[in-house]
């Protein structure tokens, strides 16, 4: 972590992972199918089972060593989310680690007790906060009523143990994420700890108790400051996502912003969790070292504890048609960046082949067209990368493109050549040569996905939650060895337009001459 | 409709008692199931099947290259490293720059059989990728390609190493990316802080923390880079990790044809590394505006991984910061909820000493209650709260419990076994390390916190909005500005 400040490449992947990488995994990366044998041998090992209260496993056989990997993703993101809960999702997916009824207290049923008298006591510092004349006197005693209800509270908690269980146990990786579709939930267990398991993941969703609550959201707004508001693309990405949408929830940054964060309560984040955490909206996969006939009885005794409840309901909005072209410049003392975005549709759309054909023949490599122009000849930025599924998958999305300007380069030089290119999609078709090589490497890119057990747990619920079959995984290849020429002019001409584009973008200004910037979110946000 | 009046409410009331009920009878068939279930204490873990670590067949051929092979046929796929002994820490000192961009270039310029274009369009059309970096201490030269290509992509990579092109056109490219590095090093407040505490703790000048300036790379030439490649790069300071879907036999046969005519090179004379042994006790501010958040590191030199203590200050990393229920992490996010991240070790490196660090990053207003947080609980585990014998069996447990995952995987056995053949590590390493880590005692880990563990010498770097706290960090030692413009010359 210390040395890869060194290298620019590094600070713009860490940078870009907070943004776009796992969307990329999850979504784009989908750039990445098998031919049908390939499918018929994954299938061997493949067992899917669904609970009678709707909860999904799929369990792959991968004894490559004694350990195994698990996915849960959870059918519910940032774009579940109103204005005054913004946040919220992110915020539970950290409560989830704080224990239930028998993991993280010394009494609970004291500790009940307290937690409700604690909720009771922000209730009515938060109805005084946040009315239209405070009184500062009032509002000072409710502030230290709260404090005292939160000190008792946490004098039952035993911090941390469902972590400490995890990590007496031999766990890795635990840890968690939360975007504008999915929350997910995941880590690796030594093969013999699957009981363990089953126990802690069942636990967690039967039960929580949201001990802890408020100290927590300290911590998420700590979080918030360090991914967007003191890291210059941070707050250039928040501006593009909520630039981008007017009415749909994809607008609403996943981190949440500022002020509710500072106002979200237990009541809220309890009501979000009953009304998601149903186990119809959960897909779990596990990969490794497992057999399928052991593993579905324990999944049945623990994971059937958790009743069914309604399905939530469907979300309405839909993004207006973009009329005209949107374009924020943030001044900010740091160096140059440009972001542009067209809206698109959503990644279960057979079109999603055509965009994944366009980032490669754009973007990917040294043999892109926009690498060699921009980064090899021209000298003008050195990187640019396309992506789409931002800031979700499941509702349409955008399909944009980030360039990093070269030094003494402006922003408007590289956005009239990436126009340019842009235009000659439009007008010419790509050559054979060009379509080939996009089919191999998608090709060759499912099999180095499958190299992993939490790599491919993680695909494996992705996909079974966005398309319900896991197999679509590997059907994508059909969809992109599909992929014409025509296609590709199609699409771009049909929405790679300056009308349907948000074009977001940091103009140096040097230190002093701009007021501090504000905050920005992120479509990732982990644990 | 008067006399509905009274039925109506008491229909509200059977509904809400009915809902009552069925709010119990769902509740009841799911508790005789919960008693079911069993509670971690009460799991029985079946035994796990003994580990077994993957062992890499070595052949060392007579130029000196030492070969490792690891068959992996899981997936049809090949990877090769090679590691080659040499270092950004080599370079002179008006030539920052040189050893990173040679390590770019090295790949990216192409090679004498086949020019910078057509070796990235024989690469890319075949889903099969070749890099190259030099870091630090050691360079890397890394290939992947799906089984079927791999006898003719392994050629191009023998090619990248030996006869390497260097076309002009490319330095520039890469140039111009360095450059974009250095104009934007102070974009990122963690990349400031990370540096600095670098240069603080080695010394403005040490190839361990000095920064290449514009004027550093203008100096650099084509002759150079070609020069550094033929200082560094031959078979006898070379070793080539393979691993994937291949016969061994085969694949030494090919690597004896493609490298096995390479010609030892003359003895290196590595110039002598240099980084200041003196601690530097202090505060040191770098003032940056644009950030709602400070961030905080602190520390002094680390260790060698050949010091005997390495496997008990495992154990104290373990319980200072290695997982959400060290202290660090309990202290400074769970309890007062001050941080996102935070982490502290004593730090290893393989053959000079690592950083000893501590981090976090806070909003502005918690700074100074951040630093003493850090502070103390360093102080607290060479005096008032040493570990205790439960914090150390939990920390030797959580470690040893998850060992399996250090050899999970053949690619990282085998990285491991490259990085300790390079250094001059015993290769039974890996194997030794649970019966090592075993061995610690509480007394051990009190030990070492004491001596390995000097917060009174910590320099401690502080970036963020400095007139926000400047004054109160008087508190923690005298406080020094940091100068972190960049230099736009020599």
């Amino acid at each position: 972590m210390i040395r890869s400040h060194r290298a620019l490449a590094a600070s713009l992947a860490s940078a870009l992972c907070l943004a776009v990488a796992v969307t990329l995994c999850l979504a784009a990366t989908v750039a990445a199918p098998l031919a049908a044998q390939d499918l018929a041998s994954f299938e061997q090992k493949t067992t899917i089972h669904t609970l009678d209260n709707g909860w999904t496993f799929i369990i792959v056989e991968r004894p490559v060593a004694p350990v195994f990997s698990f996915a849960t993703i959870v059918n519910v993101g940032s774009a579940q989310e109103v204005p005054g809960i913004t946040g919220i999702a992110h915020m539970f997916e950290h409560m989830a680690f704080k224990g239930t009824p028998s993991i993280g207290t010394s009494d609970y049923p004291a500790e009940k007790e307290a937690l409700d008298k604690l909720e009771a006591a922000y209730q009515a510092y938060q109805k005084e906060r946040l009315a239209p004349h405070p009184d500062s006197e009032t509002l000072e005693a409710l502030h230290k009523t709260f404090e005292e209800r939160q000190q008792e509270a946490d004098g039952y908690v035993v911090h941390s143990e469902f972590d400490r269980l995890l990590e007496q146990q031999g766990a890795v990786g635990v840890n968690a994420f939360t975007g504008a579709d999915i929350t997910a939930y995941l880590y690796s267990l030594p093969a013999n700890k699957l009981e363990l398991f089953a126990y802690l993941e069942s636990e967690r969703f039967l039960h929580p108790v949201f001990r802890e609550f408020y100290k927590e959201r300290a911590v998420v707004q700590e979080e918030r400051r360090l991914r967007l508001e003191s890291n210059p693309i941070g707050r250039l990405i928040e501006q593009f996502q909520t630039s981008a949408y007017m009415a749909h929830p994809y607008g609403i940054p996943t981190v949440g912003y500022m002020s509710d964060l500072q106002s979200i309560t237990i009541t809220d984040a309890k009501k979000f969790f009953d009304t998601y955490y149903t186990p119809s909206n959960l897909t779990t996969a596990i990969v490794g070292d497992v057999q399928a006939e052991t593993v579905i009885p324990i999944l049945e005794k623990y994971f059937s504890r958790i009743p069914r409840r309604p399905d939530p309901s469907p979300l309405r909005t839909v993004e207006p048609t973009q009329t005209a072209e949107r374009t924020v410049l943030i001044e900010d003392p740091s160096q140059p960046f440009y972001i542009e975005g067209y809206h698109k549709p959503a990644v279960t759309d057979p079109d999603q082949a055509v965009y994944d054909a366009i980032d490669d023949l754009l973007t990917n490599g040294r043999t892109s067209r926009l690498y060699r122009r921009l980064v090899r000849d021209e000298q003008l930025a050195v990187q640019v990368q396309s992506f789409s599924g931002y800031p979700g998958d499941k509702y349409p999305n955008l399909w944009a493109i980030l360039a990093v300007p070269a030094p003494g380069v402006t922003n408007d030089q590289v956005a009239t050549v990436i126009h340019e290119e842009l235009e000659q999609l439009r007008t010419e078709d790509v050559t054979d040569a060009e379509l080939e090589k996009f089919k191999t490497r998608a090709r060759a890119d499912l099999i180095r996905g499958l190299d992993s057990n939490q790599g491919m747990a993680i695909q494996l619920a992705d996909y079974q939650r966005l398309f319900g079959d896991w197999r679509e995984l590997f059907r994508t290849i059909q969809h992109i060895d599909m992929v014409t020429k025509e296609d590709i002019r199609r699409v771009a001409t049909e929405t790679l337009l300056a009308s349907n584009r948000t074009v977001v973008q940091i103009v140096n200004t040097p230190a002093g001459a701009t007021d501090a910037p504000a905050a920005a979110p992120t479509a990732e946000t982990s644990r | 409709m008067t006399q509905r009046t009274e039925p109506t409410v008491r229909s509200t009331v059977a509904l809400i008692l009915l809902a009552l009920l069925v709010a119990v009878a769902c509740a009841l068939p799911a508790t005789p199931a919960w008693a079911q279930v069993k509670t971690p204490d009460q799991i029985e873990y079946p035994p796990l099947p003994p580990i077994e670590i993957p062992t890499p067949r070595r052949v060392v051929l007579d130029n000196g290259m030492v070969v490792m092979l690891l068959e992996d046929h899981e997936l049809p796929l090949v990877h090769a490293t090679a590691l080659v002994k040499t270092g950004e820490r080599y370079e002179p000192a008006d030539k920052i720059g040189l050893a990173a961009l040679t390590g770019t270039v090295l790949r990216t310029g192409g090679t004498q059989n086949l020019a910078a274009d057509a070796l990235d369009d024989f690469l890319e059309s075949r889903a099969a990728t070749i890099e190259s970096s030099i870091g630090e201490d050691r360079g890397h030269v890394a290939m992947s390609c799906l089984k079927q290509d791999f006898p003719e992509v392994l050629r191009v990579f023998a090619d990248v190493l030996r006869r390497p092109a260097f076309a002009a056109d490319r330095i520039e490219v890469a140039k111009t990316g360095a450059r974009a590095s250095i104009a934007r090093r102070n974009d990122d407040p963690q990349g400031i802080v990370f540096r600095e505490i670098q240069q603080v703790v080695f010394g403005e000048d040490s190839p361990y923390a000095r920064e290449s300036t514009f004027g550093t790379l203008a100096a650099i030439t084509r002759d150079d880079l070609v020069a550094w490649h033929q200082t560094y790069y031959h078979p006898d300071r070379v070793i080539l990790g393979l691993v994937g879907d291949f016969d061994s036999e085969q694949a030494l046969a090919l690597i004896r044809e493609t490298f096995g005519d390479w010609p030892r090179g003359a003895a290196v004379e590595t110039p002598e590394v240099w980084f200041d042994q003196e601690p530097k006790p202090g505060v040191y501010v770098a003032d940056k505006a644009d950030v709602t958040q400070t961030n905080i590191a602190m520390g002094h030199l680390g260790i060698r991984r050949d010091n005997p203590d390495y496997y008990a200050l495992r154990v104290l990393n373990e319980l200072f910061s290695g997982s959400m229920v060290s202290r660090l992490f309990s202290e400074v996010r769970t309890k007062r909820g001050l941080a996102y991240g935070v982490f502290g070790k004593v730090g290893a490196d393989w053959d000079h000493p690592g950083l000893t660090l501590v981090w976090t990053s806070t909003k502005v207003d918690s700074t100074i209650e951040a630093v003493r947080v850090l502070l103390d609980e360093a102080k607290a585990l060479r005096g008032e709260r040493p570990p205790t014998a439960h914090e150390v069996t939990e920390a030797k447990n959580a470690i040893l419990a998850s060992f399996v995952f250090d050899v999970d995987s053949r690619d990282e056995v085998l990285d491991e076994q490259l990085v300790l053949e390079s250094f001059g590590y015993p290769l039974d390493r890996v194997a030794k390390f649970r019966e090592r880590i075993d061995a610690v005692t509480v007394e051990d880990v009190q030990r070492v916190a004491r001596e390995h563990l000097r917060p009174d010498q910590f320099a401690i770097v502080v970036v963020g909005p400095a007139e926000a706290f400047e004054k109160d960090l008087e508190a923690f030692g005298e406080v020094q500005q940091l100068d972190i413009s960049i230099s736009s010359g020599v």
